[in-house]
């Protein structure tokens, strides 16, 4: 039998449809990995008994020709995803040993579809981070290697357990959530396909809050095609969230192969600052000529505000999450510290529970709406906000979708220096523009530096267009030829 | 602007986040250095620019008025630190 | 009606504006499902949203926003089509999402008016600042335990209407006049059922003090979470005097907020609230503007009743009823639709007498609301119509009345019963007439030599042979005929 973890979604739906094996064997394969893998940390909780109970309701469904879109498919859930009964900690102490009564309305979806969730993915704390080092269960481990150094890698962030369960084969996919780029950018330093569709596509409800404007649940996973299947599942309209678009889904899936001849592709001129990483640029150059090959037409576009995103970016959303984080008080559910009165219990409870990066997040956030700065620092902010948005819908006048390299850099080492805060923000320079606009984005593995080590491109799109995001994605993947890891069997 | 400590005491009094007086004056250049960088965007002109406030330029949608949730004490208390007799206990609050 | 407060140094005139939080009558809360009733078992009517859990979100309620538009239109207010909810940050034990969502700079009511109507007749129009839609929190019990305080969400998330009024108000007594007709309004609309006891309506007070004469605006102090109109008034009254004190002494008022304490009548700092406020107001993103057009305004234009103001002009225009009696009639929607019942085919001023003297004597008696009268409007208008066709004496009338109170049974069949039909026929009363004539000669001779006083006494005995079913009119027209021939 060949190694099932090496298949991708789309072969193993097949494959199960065909009873070639059963969802049983499949989700026990990865269980296996996973416990192989524990080295990662990719997980928080493994969740083997759900697995193998929902692996034979698959079996069962799959036996009498009832099977959903998903069934038996063993995903990885972040751990920003409520799931009734399970421990959900967003990574954080504070919500250590926190069950939620109730199930987050993509994975119930991601579940109504048959797939069989494996466990709880390890992510920075409260989804704030570019490189998972935030978690309070500890770093991710990237499953890649440098040629030139032995040390463990990041594997990116927020969603950094779920990119190296991924690329690591521990998981066929993996839902992600992106703020500013922590489905992208992730995916980018593993080596696989992240999806941050349209803000409002698939529904907030259930997922733990960072920033509520920004917030966007989204796939992870080793192939385009997979990404559409799984995205397919994942979105739609809920009645339960005001932000969520009242608008049928399209079939992903279908547009794949269209390729992307006549087309328009935009080339950011500000997306190519001095200094820029030249593996980086080489690769995007790269891109750019496989888009030629394929029959698009390149336009060179600007986006005049791209340096002003992250700068708005580490306003708005600390300014949300400062009051998002609020709840998490030890009086309802949670960690808490006891106190002789409710302030001290207060002020108590969130000095322990937070970590630091989410601390100074809350204070910046509660800096920048307090009396006297709201004017200067969050008003402004959402201003240059709508300049942002508005040069993407410029752009989009002229071209149908964007491509840029997804992050500015390669993988860094688990244990570099991370002193200034600000040098870590600036790994989400290239994915917060897209997250401020509200419009898709998805990175590609495109290829290895020199070093061995996983680069991705980034196609954008206008709001809800994520067809031709997904065209433009499988041309890509297509012309990559993306080395991927060696499964061990 | 950079912060100095009796801001960061007070904004750390705002967010219920008890910072030891010993770590403000790193906490306070910390936090300095972010808002040096982020001020930056004074330079942007954002004269008869409209706010833009959340993600999506969607209809806010209504719901009707029925009763469709509640009458679940069991589960709303479940995750709680003190349950009491069907309340959540806190310390005891003085007015 | 002017108040002014004599000092030591002159005199002084209280400058007040009030904030009233109405509670929006609906079956659901404001943001969530669950029941928005009152009375359940602690935390029994709580969503997952209510209580604050992670990853919920909110989504409104639309009968809630219908609620807010009515009010705003029965107030005249400007009604915003495009309103904001913006999330109040701050920490406290019953406000579990960390923040309250309310409105800030674009409420879904803009400015409005609310009129007095002042105890000689006049009137006096305040100002609406305007009308916002919030949550309300839950609820902290103190009392069940040494060292905790207990908490209930189930109030947490109820929707609310915030109603701020300009500092136009003058006096603790035009203070109370505001919130009784605001109360009225209220509930003619259907919005909120005024109940302060309940909490359903509950008001802050701002209150500064300045010398007569000054246009300046001082240091105000807000009384909060008062729950009656007398001592929202009491504590207005209060709360003056120690400004007055104050500033007399030289010392300076901080601008604070108190609360009141029934008991011993006076208001103190709050403890709570004693760190500087800064609510970091801002839009919450998980909700979009709240948005609406013209023909959803006309849809409950279209549904509002006819208000306080408009049916007592009705009532003196119609009915020629005065300015005070017409008020006092229009303020409760029951009342006025009782006397209008009553009324009907009688002369308004007749039934204006029976409704606010006998009935509301009785209600007041009884302890009960009209509501609940045991005679009912068909019943007393049969009854003022028995009058008005003189079948009824009002000596008569009035022992049916005591009965119809008793018995519940309508106006004819007492009369029928009891045979009180009032004698108009004249040959009975001749009759009577003559016998009292004959037996009272020394009378008849007295008033014929010029003691006419003695008209009343022998109506009286007529009365007195008739058994009180003479008509007095009918009656002392003979005797005069007859004493005077
Ligand atoms: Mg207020
Ligand atoms: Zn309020």
């Amino acid at each position: 039998m060949t190694n099932l973890t090496a298949l991708t979604i789309a072969t193993a739906r097949d494959k199960l449809a065909k009873k070639e094996f059963t969802a049983v064997e499949l989700t026990q394969a990865h269980l296996a990995a996973m416990d192989r893998h524990k080295h990662l940390n990719a997980f928080i909780a493994m969740t083997p008994d759900v697995a193998v109970a929902r692996a034979k309701e698959s079996d069962a469904r799959l036996a009498s020709g009832k099977s959903g879109a998903l069934e038996g498919i063993p995903l990885g859930i972040k751990d920003l995803f409520c799931t009734e009964g399970v421990q959900t900690t967003a990574g954080s102490h504070i919500l250590e040993g926190f069950v939620p009564p109730y199930e987050s309305t993509v994975t119930q979806k991601l579940r109504d579809a048959g797939s069989v969730m494996l466990g709880k993915l390890n992510l920075d704390e409260f989804a704030m981070g570019s490189s998972n080092l935030t978690s309070f269960f500890g770093a991710v481990k990237s499953p890649w290697k440098a040629k030139t150094r032995s040390d463990d890698l990041v594997p990116g962030g927020s969603s950094g357990g779920s990119a190296a369960a991924v690329s690591g084969y521990l998981a066929m996919g993996a839902t992600g959530t992106d703020t500013g780029g922590s489905i992208r950018q992730p995916a980018s330093f593993c080596g696989i396909v992240g999806v941050k569709p349209t803000y409002g596509r698939c529904s907030r409800w259930g997922v733990v809050a960072f920033a509520s404007s920004l917030d966007q649940p989204g796939p992870m996973t080793r192939t385009v095609r997979d990404a559409a299947i799984m995205l397919k599942v994942m979105c739609g309209h809920d009645p339960k969230d005001s932000t969520s678009a009242p608008m049928a889904v399209p079939d992903f899936e279908a547009v794949l192969g269209q390729g992307v001849k006549g087309l328009r592709i935009g080339i950011p001129k500000e997306y190519r600052p001095d200094g820029l990483n030249t593996e980086v640029a080489a690769l995007w150059d790269c891109g750019i000529q496989w888009m030629k090959d394929a029959g698009a037409t390149i336009v060179d576009i600007s986006l005049p505000h791209t340096k002003t995103a992250l700068p708005t970016y580490y306003i708005v959303a600390p300014a949300e999450a400062s009051s998002n984080l609020a709840r998490y008080d030890g009086v309802r559910f949670g960690q808490r510290v006891e106190g002789k009165s409710l302030d001290e219990m207060y002020s108590k409870t969130r000095a322990a529970g937070f970590g630091t990066e989410v601390k100074r997040r809350i204070l910046i956030g509660t800096y920048v709406l307090s009396a006297g700065y709201y004017d200067a620092y969050y008003l402004k902010a959402q201003k240059v906000r709508a300049l942002i948005a508005r040069d993407f819908t410029e752009a989009f006048e002229k071209v149908d979708a964007i491509l840029t390299p997804t992050a500015p850099t390669p993988a860094f080492g688990v244990n570099d220096p991370q002193d200034d805060p600000v040098a870590m923000y600036l790994n989400d320079v290239f994915t917060v523009p897209a997250s401020l606009a509200g419009i898709p984005g998805a990175s590609v593995p495109a290829g290895l530096n020199s070093d061995g080590l996983p680069l991705g491109l980034q196609v954008l799109t206008k709001r809800w267009d994520e067809e031709t995001m997904f065209r433009v994605c499988q041309v890509l993947e297509d012309a990559a030829q993306f080395p991927f890891l060696k499964v061990t069997p | 602007m950079s912060l100095d400590k009796a801001t960061v005491r007070r904004i750390a009094t705002l967010a219920r986040i008890e910072v030891p007086e010993a770590e403000l004056e790193a906490t306070a250049e910390t936090l300095s250095g972010i808002l040096k960088w982020i001020e930056q965007l004074a330079e942007v002109n954002t004269d008869a620019v409209a706010p833009m406030s959340g993600g999506t330029d969607l209809k806010l949608p209504w719901r009707s008025d029925k009763v469709t949730d509640g009458g679940q004490r069991d589960k709303v208390l479940a995750n709680a630190p003190d349950p009491q007799d069907g309340f959540f206990g806190v310390p005891k609050v003085v007015e | 009606m002017s108040y002014i407060i004599k000092g030591d140094t002159g005199e002084w005139e209280v400058v007040i504006g009030l904030e009233v939080h109405a509670q929006v009558i609906s079956k659901a809360k404001l943001f969530s499902g669950a029941s928005a009733d009152f009375g359940a078992e602690p935390n029994m009517q709580v969503s997952f949203i209510d209580a604050g859990m992670p990853g919920m979100l909110p989504v409104i309620n639309a009968h809630c926003v219908q609620q807010a538009v009515r009010t705003g239109l029965g107030l005249k207010a400007k009604i915003n089509k495009r309103s904001i909810f913006a999330r109040k940050n701050y920490f406290y034990a019953d406000m579990p999402q960390g923040y309250q969502i309310s409105q800030y700079d674009m409420p879904i009511v803009g400015e409005g008016i609310l009129v007095l109507d002042m105890p000689d007749g006049s009137t006096r129009s305040i100002g609406i600042e305007r009308l916002h839609l919030e949550q309300d929190a839950g609820k902290s019990v103190h009392d069940m335990h040494a060292t905790k305080s207990f908490i209930d969400l189930n109030r947490s998330g109820v929707a609310l209407m915030e109603i701020v009024s300009k500092p136009d108000l003058r006096s603790p007594e035009e203070a109370g006049l505001y919130l009784k007709k605001l109360r009225s309004i209220l509930r003619y609309l259907g919005t909120c059922d005024g109940n302060m006891e309940e909490g359903s309506m509950r008001c802050d007070a701002n209150v500064s003090v300045r010398p007569v004469g000054s246009t300046e605006l001082r240091t105000r102090c807000e009384i909060k979470n008062v729950n009656s109109v007398r001592f929202v008034m009491q504590a207005i009254e209060h709360e003056a005097m120690r400004h007055v004190d104050v500033w007399e002494s030289g010392g300076k008022i901080d601008q604070e907020t108190r609360l009141y304490d029934s008991n011993k009548n006076e208001t103190r700092a709050m403890r709570s609230k004693e760190m500087a406020h800064d609510y970091r107001y801002f839009p919450d993103p998980d909700l979009l503007p709240l948005e609406f057009d013209d023909a959803f305004i006309a849809g409950i234009t279209s549904t509002l009743p006819e208000l306080p103001d408009d049916k007592k002009a009705r009532f003196m225009k119609d009915h020629g009823l005065s300015a005070y009696d017409a008020g006092v009639l229009v303020a409760e929607q029951e009342n006025a639709l009782y006397f209008e019942e009553a009324a009907q085919g009688v002369d308004a001023k007749l039934a204006n007498n029976w409704v606010s003297t006998n009935l509301f004597g009785l209600l007041n008696a009884r302890g009960i609301p009209i509501t609940e009268s045991p005679i009912s409007a068909k019943n007393l208008g049969r009854l003022l119509q028995l009058i008005s066709d003189n079948t009824l004496s009002s000596r008569m009338a009035k022992d049916v009345f005591e009965t119809m109170a008793e018995t519940g049974k309508d106006a004819d069949a007492i009369v029928a019963e009891q045979g009180l039909k009032q004698i108009t026929d004249t040959g009975a009363i001749d009759t009577a007439i003559d016998q009292i004539m004959a037996e009272n000669a020394d009378k008849v001779e007295q008033y014929r030599s010029g003691k006419v006083q003695l008209m009343g006494w022998f109506v009286g005995q007529v009365m007195k042979a008739t058994q009180g079913k003479a008509n007095p009119g009918v009656c002392s027209e003979l005797l005069k005929k007859k004493l005077e021939s």
